[in-house]
């Protein structure tokens, strides 16, 4: 009796406090409902087996340890019990199968593809995302960061340059791996406003802590005032006019922004996965500079590796990007 | 002098790495001037092969080949007079011997170095990570130092100290006087220090470490810095060596049991290694096959995971889990037979459902290989596969479950005799309860979706690793410390490294679960501020637990050194290894003994598990002084 009602207030104070806890990040999807419904119901099963086996060493501890003058003393001699073997195998078996059950209509809910989705190119590469929207009328949209329409069903296309990433917003509850070679995917359908973070979950490199964007969450009609506007200054670089501080913080669509790595006051970054840009370049002249962006392993700052900085700017950025941002960092650095 | 580099040992040793370093080079030499390739010696050819050529030549320096080489090449084996048999001073140690007990004590204290180096590694991190932000090391060493702490702690620690203290206690369980295999058991061991140094030594490679994880994910560590190799190459060794030791316990146990012994009067430790064997044998050349292709991917290179090449990325991690999830069983099911022991001896009870048991351990053997996919719920793969994979998962808790149960019911009504060792293992239930559970939810598709790859999973794998495996090793540790160094530890202060270590290893990861599912990703040395004042917290619990490993160390050595003497059976146990003095004499058993009954017939009057031969059958004050003198005596409850 002792044991059946600690068991009970234990496993009542348990699962209030596995309740109580806030163990999620904001929801921001109609998908988060059902997942975090799932996990309270794990919650509900499982601080009553935690508490169960606790509260039996507990109680054995207390009432069967041994007292002075028992030390010569053995325990009764019994080998077994064949129906409560048989019990302690059937019940946790049918729990866990009941609990896969649930899970499985959870994961067909989840997954189920709605009608008129917006499809979204998700690219890893080291260390920054990039996010295509595809039109009807030509190039697609790119972005380095994730904008979406409210409560407009979405399904991402994801992809990986070099290694496998992972692309994670916690406020949707799914991730996927982005992985070389193949193409992977997920749907979700924001439901609520508001800023959140994406994430890299899997280990992609030195930047992979600081492989991280920004997904905002929009009103349809803001959308697509943003879609338009990141057409028109498409047609601006056409001018010849690149603004090399925001291919610096931006990057271009195919290159991964400088500032994802590097260090630079003037464009207010701070990352440490590459040299610091204001001590490195000061009173550098632009050969000197061009030829770091385009040959990176050329000469490598003492303290860093060979080999971490993409060598392939000299593709991914234009004659006229490469311009700019040589001439941009040589009015900016170190000053 | 010469003399000292013709004979066998450390001066030999020495000479045979240069040797293979030079003939590494030559090779390398002779293949690239063959393909008019410049420069003649590029560095990381040179290198990789010396990883593989200079430990063999330390190996045969040392002597480990000797007796083979003698043989084959048919001249007279020298006849092994067993002189080297036992370890008169700790120059012994420093050896090829092939005496179990030997091996065994070489085996337990080298994990237990790397153990301290792998925690080490871990106190570096927890000190990068109390602050968001960078504070003492750059993101290549922060990434090095959790690749190589997994990696010391899983192949140099876990796995090969189970098997250390298996190679002293198994054989004198089962009435063996040594392994089938000693020589095969020496070479095993040395294989062992080798692969251990390589890991270590990567933090002196160009670029670092390797830093990858201990998973070294395909193309990641393809394309990683050359200290990558040491991980790939030094795998080899610590999987060789694990692949060896468990065909030794399995020809072992399978041949060389006492009369009498039969399957089902084996000690549940012998059980729990006969399986972890089985699993060795059958998984670890997978993950030998995984390093192979990444090394033939970065020297040769291959195109096994490159997909403009035709590879297949995901193809790495089917082939490593395939080994890895295995392994988890691999680094568990010996601490299950440890526990076996402990609460029946420390319960004065037989363990509850013998049978069951057993074959719970074999169910784990077979449903281990039927779950490997589940750590790739988010990698891509084939959608159809989760599901099954899921359910397999979730079923393989049962097996564990029922032995959770045993176990419980095994303490009921006995009489709990509550030191050291059964304190270890009854915060093993509990803790390992909490990782069970925590396993379960993670074979739950939709919460693995949002929690892998982050802190939960941190969590989850050292409630099972820690809570789970490390308290089985402390309390298997000072079990048999009696035994293996004839000395008795200081229970006060055992007492103390179980409480300091319970109350700050709950203290340090019980909150992971937390900061995890609020999104906190894995292998990051930066994170955002909101969990700044949990992982502050965190840190600071973590140096206390460091702290607390510090006071087994010294409780080891220190009663290792001056310890009162140990009789040779302090613990009143029936199993085998507690009838013959504390050590063992050098051949275990001065006669094979007789099994003549089951191994924890406690509380069954007159009871003998086994004689030795020329005392009579049964005989209840035992045929030595040792401790058949219980079992008269029965705890009348109620």
């Amino acid at each position: 009796m002792w044991m059946v009602i600690h068991g009970l207030i234990a496993s009542a104070i348990g699962i209030a406090v596995g309740l109580a806890i806030n163990w999620f990040p904001e929801s921001a999807s109609t998908q988060a409902g059902p997942i975090d419904r799932l996990y309270d119901i794990l919650i509900w099963v499982s601080v009553p087996v935690f508490v169960t086996v606790t509260i039996i060493v507990l109680f054995s501890v207390q009432n069967f340890r041994m007292r002075p003058g028992e030390e010569q003393l053995d325990g009764p001699p019994i080998h077994g019990n064949t129906r409560l073997e048989v019990i302690w195998t059937a019940i946790p078996a049918i729990i866990l199968v009941v609990l896969c059950g649930y899970a499985w209509v959870v994961l067909r809910d989840i997954e189920e593809a709605q009608a008129g989705e917006m499809r979204v190119n998700v690219v890893g590469q080291q260390f920054a995302w990039t996010f295509e929207y595809p039109q009807a009328d030509g190039e697609p949209v790119r972005s380095k960061h994730l904008y979406l329409p409210k409560d407009q069903p979405v399904r991402f296309s994801v992809r990986a340059i070099d290694v496998i990433h992972d692309f994670w917003v916690p406020a949707f509850r799914m991730k996927i791996d982005a992985v070389p070679g193949i193409e992977t995917g997920y749907r979700i359908t924001p439901n609520r406003l508001g800023t959140y973070p994406v994430v890299c979950a899997e280990l992609c490199g030195l930047g992979h802590a600081v492989m991280r964007a920004t997904t905002r969450v929009v009103e349809p009609a803001a959308f697509e005032r943003w879609i338009a506007q990141q057409k028109a200054p498409a047609q601006a670089s056409e001018d010849g006019e690149v603004d090399g501080k925001a291919l610096f913080t931006d990057g271009n669509g195919a290159a991964t922004a400088c500032g994802a790595c590097h260090t630079l006051a003037d464009a207010a970054t701070s990352s440490a996965t590459g040299p610091d840009l204001d001590e490195v370049l000061a009173d550098k002249d632009a050969a000197y500079i061009e030829r770091e962006i385009v040959d990176p392993n050329a000469e490598i700052t003492p303290g860093f590796q060979t080999g971490i900085m993409p060598p392939n700017y000299g593709d991914t950025l234009s004659s006229d990007e490469l311009e700019a941002l040589v001439t941009y960092l040589g009015e900016v650095a170190g000053k | 002098m010469v003399a000292k580099f013709r004979g066998p040992g450390m001066y030999r040793a020495a000479l045979g790495t240069a040797l293979g370093t030079a003939l590494s080079y030559a090779i390398i030499g002779i293949f690239r001037s063959w393909y008019g390739l410049d420069p003649l010696f590029k560095g990381y050819a040179v290198l990789e092969l010396s990883l593989f050529l200079a430990p063999i030549g330390f190996l045969i320096g040392l002597g480990a080949f000797d007796y083979w080489f003698r043989w084959a090449a048919g001249r007279p084996t020298i006849p092994d007079d067993h002189s080297s048999h036992g370890a008169h001073s700790w120059r012994d140690y420093f050896k090829v011997n092939t005496d179990h007990k030997v091996i065994g004590i070489q085996y337990v204290v080298t994990s237990f170095v790397f153990f301290f180096i792998g925690g080490l590694f871990a106190m570096l991190m927890r000190a990068e990570l109390a602050q968001p932000g960078r504070q003492f090391v750059d993101p290549s060493t922060f990434n090095g130092l959790f690749s190589v702490h997994a990696s010391l702690l899983i192949f140099l620690f876990i796995i090969p100290v189970f098997a250390g203290m298996a190679n002293y206690v198994l054989p004198l369980m089962i009435g063996a006087p040594d392994m089938a295999f000693p020589r095969l058991n020496a070479l095993s061991f040395w294989m062992l220090p080798l692969a251990g140094i390589m890991m270590l030594m990567s933090f002196g490679a160009p670029g670092g470490s390797f830093a990858s994880g201990w998973t070294a994910y395909a193309p990641l560590s393809v394309t990683a810095p050359e200290g990558q190799v040491f991980f790939t190459i030094g795998v080899q060794f610590a999987g060789a060596s694990s692949i060896a030791t468990a065909l030794n316990f399995l020809v072992t146990i399978i041949t060389m049991r006492a009369p009498g012994m039969s399957f089902f009067r084996m000690p549940l430790l012998v059980w729990a290694n006969f399986s972890t064997s089985l699993l060795v044998v059958i998984a670890t050349p997978f993950i030998a096959v995984s390093q192979f292709m990444v090394l033939f991917d970065r020297a040769l290179g291959f195109n096994f995971f490159n997909p403009t090449g035709g590879g297949d990325v995901l193809m790495y991690q089917h082939i490593f889990w395939f080994y890895s999830h295995p392994a988890v069983y691999i680094m568990m099911l010996p601490g299950f037979g440890i526990i076996s022991e402990i609460l029946a001896v420390k319960s004065r009870k037989p363990i509850f459902g013998y049978r069951m048991m057993a074959f719970s351990l074999l169910a784990i053997v077979v449903l281990g290989f039927t779950v490997w996919a589940h750590h790739m719920f988010v990698s891509g793969m084939q959608d159809w596969i989760r599901v099954p994979m899921m359910i397999t998962t979730a079923i393989i808790a049962v097996p564990t479950g029922i032995k959770i149960f045993s176990w419980l019911a095994t303490l009921w009504r006995g009489v709990l005799h509550l030191d050291t060792p059964m304190l270890f293992s009854l915060g093993f239930l509990t803790m390992f309860t909490l990782g069970g559970i925590s396993g379960v939810m993670l074979a739950i598709i939709p919460v693995t979706i949002h929690v892998s790859d982050t802190y939960f999973i941190v969590a989850h794998i050292h409630y099972v690793l820690f809570g789970g495996s490390l308290l089985t090793i402390f309390a298997g540790v000072y079990y048999w410390f009696p035994k293996m160094t004839g000395r008795m530890y200081d229970e006060r202060l055992g007492k103390l490294h179980f409480w300091t270590t319970f109350i700050f290893f709950n203290a340090t990861f019980a909150p992971m679960h937390v900061i995890g599912i609020q999104g906190m990703p894995r292998r990051v040395a930066d994170y955002a501020e909101q969990w700044a004042g949990w992982n502050m917290a965190i840190s600071i619990m973590s140096f206390f637990l460091g702290l607390s490993a510090l006071l087994f160390a010294y409780n080891m050595i220190v009663s290792w050194r001056g310890g009162p003497r140990a009789d040779s059976n302090p613990w009143n146990a029936l199993t085998l290894e507690w009838l013959v003095t504390s050590p063992p004499p050098i051949f275990n058993f001065d006669a094979i003994p007789t099994v003549v009954g089951g191994p924890y017939e406690y509380g069954v009057p007159g009871a003998v598990h086994g004689v030795l031969k020329g005392a009579e059958v049964p005989q209840p004050a035992g045929a030595t002084a040792s401790g058949a003198s219980h079992g008269s005596a029965t705890k009348d409850q109620e």
